[in-house]
């Protein structure tokens, strides 16, 4: 494994806006050691052996195969890649845990959902909050997949206002149980789970509490239909009911009141994962999108010639590599954070905690990318396609039904958008990212006189680098003076808000993007990495577009006469490039090596 | 029963071909190696024994450090040591002669090769081996039992099967039928990690004369277009055949 040069010396959350980073910092999916790489190829297996064949039961609501191939993932270890080895785990560092989560979805949304909500919320919140009894008693039979999770916190009433559930929990007279009553929907895995993490309320509190009720139809639980739904057609989503159901009070988790923390901890990893399980569907769909594009012949010539078809294969698989290229990144930034608090004395599960919690701006920044990374690859998927790909017949259209879940669950993208520039302006608030002296040093930049020079980018990627440093003032410019307009009332301004935080995302992929690139080149040289550098341009332009884009929106919406029109020079200023990409000369490099390869090959 | 099972490291079926320096050398670069198919029926066999009838299985591959994560995944599988004697593979008669070293040395009841690599396709290294070392030898083996000193193999041969019995110490080349693809093991998460922390000795060659040398290397021409000619137009078909076919 790559180390990273100093422990001491990683980003901290939030600062890759503020700071530049060296390529040798970042992690990237060319760093995987021998023993991943061993991993990943065991779970490609997997996945082809024990899903790709029976890709059509999947579509066809066959709950039964979803649980046997879970089982199977659980004697192959797959469920316990993150779970300590004294819980009967394999104790594996978080990019391990990305990696298995990344190849393990691709095949179908169903398995993906099924993984993702019992090995993240499902068995997380026990390893992390648990105590050691509630460890001991649970955390080894999820971790080989002798017993199932699901996780149940949303409520007819309360979905994304998660803390304003009415499950009730009465604590007894003798004070040794809880008697929990009230509905849950959307669950995942309910059909065959043994274990549900329950929230529900104490009295009034103002917090929900966590409970761990193991599924017993004897006490008080039942369980709604199998829902409708638009996709992930095998992963079972039934409504749960507790009436009167019993749980001792030992069953409580973490402390009462803690229940909302433990919630939205447990999603910050499931954001991340589920960033990753988007990567390996992106990869699939390109596969059979250009195998299709080979074969398929119209006006006598495969239709994977024509420019139409190039600028979709190109686009894609940028796309991909872009997520790719951040999901590894912060990941690893994730498991070094980790290995240092647990170098300094905290415990597993502190460690994690406060590592993942400590980078949730880019876990919600991977969870928005992704996902509509996801989605658009299986549209222009099934446009490839053509007609076949409207049909159920054809690979796509079941790709675009379960790709479309990822953009709600784990927080729809909309509160993880407003969450991940939230979260940055707290921790510039508490001292944890300055953005304010860089904000600042914007702001006289843009009354100053521009510099006039004309700078050298005769190295490979150095403009991109340029470009995106200068990006990263466009957010400052942006966020920076909406915060000085609306201070804490910027919560209100859904819309600004939401604007910030795609120049935010399109700054992190793309530089992201072209740090693995760099990183690369210099190991492997320019030639082998033309495309990949094609990619790194092409992914920038686009996001060079939608920042200016989102930031016009933005300064219009809050300054004016010379104030706006000040920052309107300077948004220019900050998003020029000194040699303009071509475009379509990048995209046809792209697309070739993509076609000539006959698959996703980077 | 010590089993010794030969692990050819070779390109994945679905890899493009290429050659480089002139047509003389095939071109790794891009390419996935895996354990060839052939062996790794033969390792899946050699799991069974050892689970059932209790066996140590040792794996020997002939090549550089390149080769290593090939071994390292048939340890994953579940075999208990690794040998790579530390040089290229060039010839079948080299690779034999630097395996019976080995073989000799380990005193092994079984040794299990695959029929032929999927690379070069020589066929050559099973026979050689146990001549070498003075082994019986059952080619193209489908079946295979071992009860005490003596083993049943069942053999492939022209437009049937032939069923054979043995004393150890056995040489076989061995291929599908020793177990079904289905039968084929994923190494588990659990025995990745394990792998890591099995034994791979790297030994030095012997020197083993290299008796051959590839000049060139071809590959087949690109299949043309398909024509279709209607069946009305013999004389057409003759024609083509004659004429740019030149088959007939």
């Amino acid at each position: 494994m790559a180390e990273t040069a100093d422990k001491k010396d990683i980003l901290r959350g939030g600062q890759f806006l503020v700071k530049e980073t060296a390529c040798e910092d970042v992690f990237t999916p060319e760093d995987f050691n021998e023993e991943q790489k061993m991993m990943k190829e065991t779970v490609k297996e997997f996945v082809d052996r024990e899903i790709v064949p029976h890709k059509e039961r999947f579509e066809h609501k066959d709950y039964a195969l979803t649980e046997e191939v879970m089982r199977k993932a659980g004697e192959l270890g797959l469920l316990g890649i993150a779970v300590p080895e004294e819980y009967d785990g394999l104790g594996m560092g978080f990019v391990s845990t990305m990696l298995v989560c990344d190849y393990i979805s691709g095949a179908t949304g169903s398995i993906a959902t099924a993984f993702g909500a019992h090995t993240g919320i499902g068995t997380m919140p026990i390893t992390l909050y648990g105590t050691e009894e509630q460890k001991r008693k649970y955390v080894p039979k999820l971790a080989t997949g002798e017993w199932f999770g699901a996780y149940c916190l949303t409520e007819p009433g309360a979905g994304s206002d998660a803390n304003s559930g009415k499950t009730k929990a009465e604590l007894s007279s003798d004070g040794k149980t809880y008697k929990i009553n009230g509905q849950k929907m959307w669950i995942s895995n309910a059909g065959f789970c043994n274990v549900f993490i329950v929230f529900a309320r104490i009295e009034d509190d103002k917090n929900i509490t966590g409970f761990i009720v193991e599924n017993d139809p004897s006490n008080g639980i039942s369980l709604g239909e199998e829902e409708k739904k638009l996709g992930i057609h095998s992963s079972s989503t039934r409504q749960v009911f507790f009436n009167d159901t019993v749980v001792p009070v030992e069953n409580m988790l973490a402390g009462r009141g803690e229940g909302f923390k433990i919630a939205m901890n447990a999603l910050n990893v499931g954001r991340i994962k589920l960033a990753a399980a988007c990567l390996d569907a992106q990869r699939r769909v390109i596969d059979m999108g250009v195998k299709y594009a080979n074969e398929r012949v119209q006006f006598k010539t495969p239709i994977a010639k024509f420019g139409a078809i190039k600028s979709k294969l190109a686009e894609m698989a940028t796309n991909a590599y872009a997520s790719e290229s951040a999901s590894y990144r912060a990941a690893k930034n994730i498991e070094d954070r980790i290995a240092i608090r647990l170098d300094s004395g905290a415990s597993h599960s502190e460690a994690e905690l406060k590592g993942v919690e400590e980078y949730a701006i880019e876990c919600s920044i991977l969870k928005v990318a992704a996902s509509e990374d996801m989605q658009n690859c299986a549209d222009e998927g099934i446009q490839i396609f053509g007609g076949m790909g409207f049909s159920a017949d054809a690979p796509m259209e079941a790709a675009w039904r379960d790709a479309r879940i990822s953009r709600i669950y784990e927080g729809t993208n909309e509160i993880n958008r407003m969450l991940a520039v939230g979260m940055l302006v707290k921790k510039a608030m508490k001292g944890h990212v300055d953005l304010l002296n860089p904000a600042m040093a914007v702001g006289e930049e843009l009354t100053g006189i521009p510099s006039f020079d004309t700078p050298d980018y005769s190295e490979v990627l150095s403009e991109e680098k340029a470009m995106v440093a200068k990006l990263k003032k466009v957010f400052l410019m942006v966020a920076g003076s909406a915060i000085q307009k609306y201070g804490p009332e910027l919560e209100e301004h859904q819309q600004l808000l939401m604007a910030a935080s795609d120049i935010l995302i399109e700054i992190y992929m793309a530089e992201s993007t072209i740090l693995r690139t760099e990183k690369n080149v210099k190991r492997f040289g320019e030639d082998a990495q033309k495309e990949q550098i094609a990619m790194a341009q092409l992914y920038l332009y686009h996001a060079v577009d939608i920042i200016t884009q989102k930031a016009k929106e933005g300064i219009v919406s809050f300054a004016e006469g010379d104030e706006q029109r000040m920052m309107l020079m300077g948004l220019k200023r900050f998003t020029k490039y000194q040699n303009q990409p071509n475009v379509i000369a990048l995209r046809n490099l792209i697309a070739e090596k993509v076609t000539s390869e006959n698959t996703y090959p980077f | 029963m010590k089993i010794l099972v030969c692990i050819s490291h070779v390109p994945d079926t679905t890899s493009k071909i290429n050659f480089t320096d002139n047509d003389t050398k095939f071109d790794t670069n891009g390419v996935q190696f895996v354990i060839n198919p052939n062996d790794e029926f033969g390792l899946t066999r050699a799991m069974w024994f050892k689970e059932k009838q209790g066996a140590t299985v040792d794996i020997i591959n002939v090549g550089g450090p390149e080769t290593e994560p090939t071994l390292r995944k048939a340890l994953a599988i579940g075999a208990d040591s690794a040998i790579r004697i530390n040089t290229e593979a060039l010839d079948g008669y080299q690779v034999a002669k630097e395996l019976s070293a080995v073989a000799k040395e380990g005193n092994y009841d079984l040794i299990i090769a695959g029929r032929e690599s999927i690379d070069y396709n020589g066929g050559m290294v099973p026979g050689m081996l146990a001549n070498l070392i003075g082994a019986s030898f059952v080619n193209t083996c489908i079946s295979l039992e071992v009860d005490g000193e003596t083993a049943t193999a069942i053999r492939e041969i022209d437009g049937g099967k032939e069923t054979v019995s043995a004393k150890l110490p056995l040489v076989i080349g061995g291929q599908k039928g020793l177990v079904e693809e289905s039968d084929l093991r994923i190494p588990n998460m659990r025995g990745i990690m394990m792998a890591r922390k099995k034994p791979l000795e790297v030994k030095e060659p012997q020197g083993a004369e290299i008796e051959t040398k590839a000049v060139s290397f071809e590959k087949p021409a690109p299949k043309g277009e398909v024509k279709l000619v209607s069946p009305d137009n013999l004389d057409e078909l003759i024609n083509l055949l004659h004429n740019e076919a030149k088959v007939i």
